[in-house]
């Protein structure tokens, strides 16, 4: 018996076959997948091609937008009220500190001054608005509304007003991508404040918390402890509110801890966000010292006599 | 005066089609690439299918010499541009469709409409593996079980779409042959 017959007798010239065609393809996307994971060589693509889609991309979330403007204008009276009671209430309450924090700030930089140590950050911020987050179920990452024309450039900081965000990745003219903290593998040098023990977070992926990797089982650390940015390396400025540790593991016969943190910031909430302006660039790192003594490395290198 | 018929199902084989338009070709895939990279959230983020692969899906199936693999991987790369993700995944993924679409279309014509839609999820569900594979393989975590929701949603809508993209072909009704 025949087998069912799947393609038509070849009458027509119409090239090489859908498989042969499938396997040029398939080899093509694969040396593309390459080139653009190992070494990065599409990104003036990407770009050339972004200013063609993003202002498609913005286009189409106009009516979204629109919405959500008329959804706020109509909020009710009652609710803005509330509002606006509880947020003077709490403007009221910060009153004091904010009045001492001016204060605190003049005498740390006489004693820094005093200990010649380096000025501390203090450059210029950028406030943002998450525009949409990124369609990529693989990265965790959120675009703002201000790109290249902001003065916005990639490696900033980008903060919410509990914490560390993430950083800018990539920038477009008009937009900005920032990967969020939780991002898989994306590191931020932090230390305990409590004790000032200095570790990296890095990240794990969408819904899993980030995790404290390489702290020695007997680390100073507790759940509870808030961590913040060390300002090592210098791509985060120090002193920011990143996480609080979740839990902590510490397995007789483990090399190190398995520590988790939770995220201070609304990583997947805040709507207002604020890019911060890269610190002055560290000096360049020093040499490794040189071999240390050539006269012993002779002596060890004198052949036997036979 | 002629009248075109709102039809409710496919074409049946007593229906000569007209031929199709390629500018109606090209608006359907624009739209659908629009709908793709419309921003979402929350419940319909989960749940928005990949609505060219499914457009794609069903020109490969009616018009094999209109639009093949070459056209789909072209697709693919603009999906992933605008999608702002690793260059080639979309493409290496809609090249399979085309591919796949090509070899199985006579098959899958025979079958009736929903029973279509059963092997379009698993066309569809193949398609959101190999981008899972290459993210994979590139260093991403792998996704949550709702990952696999979006392939079953488009097939769900695969009958909708057959039906709507198939309309302009069908034949005109004279009033005098009702």
């Amino acid at each position: 018996m025949a087998h069912l017959q799947v393609d038509p007798p070849a009458f027509f010239r119409r090239g090489p076959s859908p498989l042969a065609r499938f396997a040029l393809f398939g080899l093509l996307s694969i040396a593309l997948l390459f080139l653009d994971t190992r070494f990065r060589y599409l990104e003036t693509v990407r770009q050339v091609a972004a200013v063609v889609i993003l202002p498609l991309q913005y286009a189409i979330q106009l009516p979204q937008r629109g919405v959500a403007y008329l959804g706020d204008y109509l909020a009710s009276q009652r609710a803005l009220n509330d509002e606006n009671a509880t947020l003077t209430r709490q403007l009221v309450a910060q009153g004091p500190a904010v009045q001492g924090f001016r204060e605190a700030q003049e005498e740390n930089a006489r004693l820094r001054a005093l200990l010649e140590l380096r000025a501390r950050y203090r450059g210029a911020a950028t406030s943002v608005e998450v525009l949409y987050a990124g369609h990529d179920p693989f990265a965790q990452k959120v675009f703002i509304d201000r790109g290249a024309d902001a003065g916005i450039k990639p490696g900033e900081a980008v903060i919410d007003a509990q914490g560390v965000v993430g950083q800018v990745t990539r920038v477009y003219p008009s937009v900005a991508e920032v990967t969020v903290l939780t991002d898989k593998d994306h590191a931020v040098p932090v230390r305990v404040e409590r004790t000032g023990v200095r570790s990296v977070l890095f990240g794990a992926g969408a819904g899993r918390p980030p995790t404290l990797r390489f702290m020695s089982p007997n680390a100073d650390i507790r759940v509870g402890d808030t961590l913040v940015t060390s300002g090592i390396d210098g791509t985060y400025p120090p002193g920011l509110a990143v996480a609080q540790v979740l839990s902590i593991e510490r397995e007789t016969g483990q090399m190190f801890a398995q520590i988790t943190a939770q995220p201070l910031a609304g990583v997947d909430r805040s709507q207002h966000l604020l890019v911060l302006e890269q610190a002055a660039a560290l000096p360049p790192r020093p040499d490794e010292p040189a071999e240390a003594d050539p006269a012993m490395k002779a002596g060890k290198g004198k052949r036997r006599a036979p | 005066m002629v009248l075109p018929n709102i039809p409710l199902s496919p074409a049946g084989s007593d229906e000569i089609l007209r031929p199709v338009r390629p500018w109606f070709v090209i608006a359907t895939l624009a739209t659908a690439f629009v709908l793709n990279l419309m921003p979402t959230s929350g419940v319909a983020l989960a749940l928005k299918p990949d609505f060219l692969a499914l457009v794609l899906l069903y020109w490969c199936i009616q018009e094999p010499r209109y639009v093949g693999v070459g056209i789909a991987w072209g697709i693919g790369l603009l999906m992933d541009v605008g999608d702002a993700t690793l260059f080639g995944q979309h493409a290496l993924a809609y090249a399979f469709l085309a591919y796949a679409a090509e070899y199985f279309r006579r098959r899958v014509l025979r079958f009736p409409l929903w029973q279509q839609a059963a092997q379009v999820a698993v066309l569809l569900g193949v398609c959101a593996a190999l981008v899972l594979l290459v993210r994979h393989v590139g260093g991403a975590t792998l996704p949550r079980w709702t990952y696999a929701v979006p392939p079953i949603v488009g097939a769900l809508l695969w009958p909708v779409i057959s039906v709507m993209l198939q309309w302009p072909q069908r034949p005109l009704r004279s009033r005098a042959g009702l």
